[in-house]
């Protein structure tokens, strides 16, 4: 049995199938993903990710300590309630982890990490902290939720305490409003509006009721995936991790080279792979027939007879995530391949053979709205 | 959930196999195999006329998760196939035993049927998977 969320018990009452995620017991659909991905695009859902961790950065040197250990400037979130997307690398420019710092208020910084890597960004993040007058703590306690979609925020304000709910409001994209152990931030991981919170882990059952009362869908794991890839955003462990870096992972604009003469982790080592040409791009697909493109599919480019066999292991390019696509029905991934690779199409292997794919601009949808060409 | 139909017979790979008053067959997969499916988003069945062993592959069901053969329950040649699936293969997952047929079967040996799972063996399959 893994770990539970204080949400479990819902989950199960609403007839969810649980998978195992990095050790937690989680939804994955609670019927069909495809309604529930499709609930998001069009009004209303909620996850629940309280499997991500909650990691508290306080104290006189914390924002000083993050400008070293992360890629992007939270000198760009100074004053308060602001939030900044980054990575977290390694002195080899790979990146560590993903994640979204939120400046709370002053010298509180707090950071919401991925589930299967928090262990390891904790002891990274600790073992970095040197001269810096700071603490790293890991939170338990909360429960972390994301309400997306266009009627979300609506939504979600009728059930906050009235202050925090007109804060909350008014928030603009990337803006955080806290009050007592409740933090809401105007971010998201599905292209659509919405909020993702963080709340004590004892009023989560309510909130959580209350929402569905008010006609929230449950969202599983699963439109989850799909849903941030119609949104062109990585995921972590699969278009990035330890061994690739954010360059080559389409995450360049998330690294603040400037100013200059800010050291960061990693930062030497983009440099040197900016001056050698970095040798991979990401790039957005879309399969211009029938199947389902899949993780680790080989891509080669159009019609290079060299490259013979799908499943051989020498194929340059591949792709590192792949799913069916509910709003456009049809199949889209995010492929690494040479960067010199500068073709409307690709080739990626489906089910043995090698399916035609046009390279395409992200998001695939933003809003509802479909933004590549299906021609 | 659906029922699963007493007089149907079925395979440990989650076939089912109904007899047509003409003497054919309809197959399809079933609703154990839908559910752990999740939901079928490209159906890909075999032409008509095109003749199968048993246990060949003649059709694929292709769900946001995965892919999975299905495989001639009985040997045969194809009648008909249930070409609503091309732009409705969710039919598969809301009546995986009736609308979201696959295809019909013209048997070689009427009695092949005969030697697949019943209902109650079926779900003997069924609870040791789960």
């Amino acid at each position: 049995m893994g770990k539970h969320t204080p949400l479990y018990d819902e989950h199960v009452n609403l007839g969810a199938k649980l998978v195992d995620f990095a050790g937690w017991d989680m939804p994955i659909n609670y019927g069909s993903q495809i309604s529930e991905h499709n609930a998001v695009r069009e009004h209303a859902g909620m996850f629940d990710v309280s499997h991500m961790t909650v990691v508290d950065i306080q104290g006189a040197g914390a924002r000083d300590f993050l400008r070293f250990v992360l890629a992007n400037d939270v000198a760009k979130i100074d004053g308060d309630g602001k939030a900044l997307y980054t990575c977290m690398l390694n002195p080899r420019g790979g990146v560590v982890d993903d994640l979204i710092v939120y400046h709370v208020a002053g010298d509180w910084y707090r950071a919401v990490v991925n589930a299967a890597t928090t262990e390891k960004d904790v002891a990274w993040m600790q073992s970095q902290t040197g001269e810096f007058d700071v603490q790293v703590n890991q939170r338990e306690g909360f429960s972390i939720l994301a309400v997306q979609g266009p009627a979300a925020r609506e939504l979600v304000k009728d059930q906050l305490d009235s202050d925090l709910a007109e804060r909350s409001m008014s928030l603009k994209p990337f803006q955080v409003a806290a009050q007592g152990d409740w933090t809401v931030g105007r971010t998201g991981y599905t292209g659509e509006d919405g909020f993702e919170m963080a709340l004590p882990a004892d009023a989560a059952v309510d909130f959580w009721r209350s929402l569905v009362d008010a006609g929230v869908t449950p969202v599983g794991l699963g439109a989850r995936d799909t849903l941030r890839l119609e949104g062109g955003l990585n995921l972590y462990g699969h278009d990035m991790d330890d061994d690739h870096s954010p360059l080559i992972a389409a995450l360049g604009w998330t690294v603040a080279f400037e100013p200059t003469d800010r050291a960061f982790i990693g930062r030497e080592a983009l440099e040197f792979e900016r001056e050698q040409g970095v040798k991979h791009k990401l790039v957005p697909v879309l399969l211009e027939g029938r199947g389902v493109l899949r993780e680790g599919a080989a891509v080669r480019n159009e019609g290079n007879e060299k490259y013979a066999d799908p499943a051989a292991d020498d194929v340059p390019g591949v792709l590192t995530s792949g799913s069916y696509s509910p709003t456009l029905e049809r199949s889209i991934g995010l492929a690494r391949v040479p960067s010199d690779w500068d073709g409307e199409r690709v080739e990626i292997g489906v089910r043995g053979k090698w399916q035609s794919a046009r390279v395409v601009k992200t998001p695939f949808v933003r809003q509802g709205k479909i933004k590549v060409s299906l021609d | 959930m659906s029922e699963r139909p007493e007089h149907y017979r079925y395979t440990k790979s989650h076939e089912w196999v109904a007899p047509q008053d003409d003497g054919t067959v309809a197959v399809g997969i079933t609703d154990h195999a839908q559910s752990s499916l999740g939901d079928l988003v490209f159906v890909e069945l075999p032409d008509t006329g095109a003749s199968f062993n048993a246990a060949d592959q003649v059709a694929v069901v292709e769900s946001v998760k995965a892919a999975s053969d299905i495989h001639a329950p009985v040997a045969g040649e194809v009648v008909s196939v249930n070409s609503a699936l091309d732009d409705a293969p969710e039919q598969v997952n809301e009546d995986p035993f009736g609308e979201g047929w696959l295809f019909t079967l013209k048997l070689e040996s009427s009695d092949a049927v005969e030697s697949l799972l019943d209902a109650s063996a079926y779900q003997e399959v069924v609870d040791a998977d789960e």
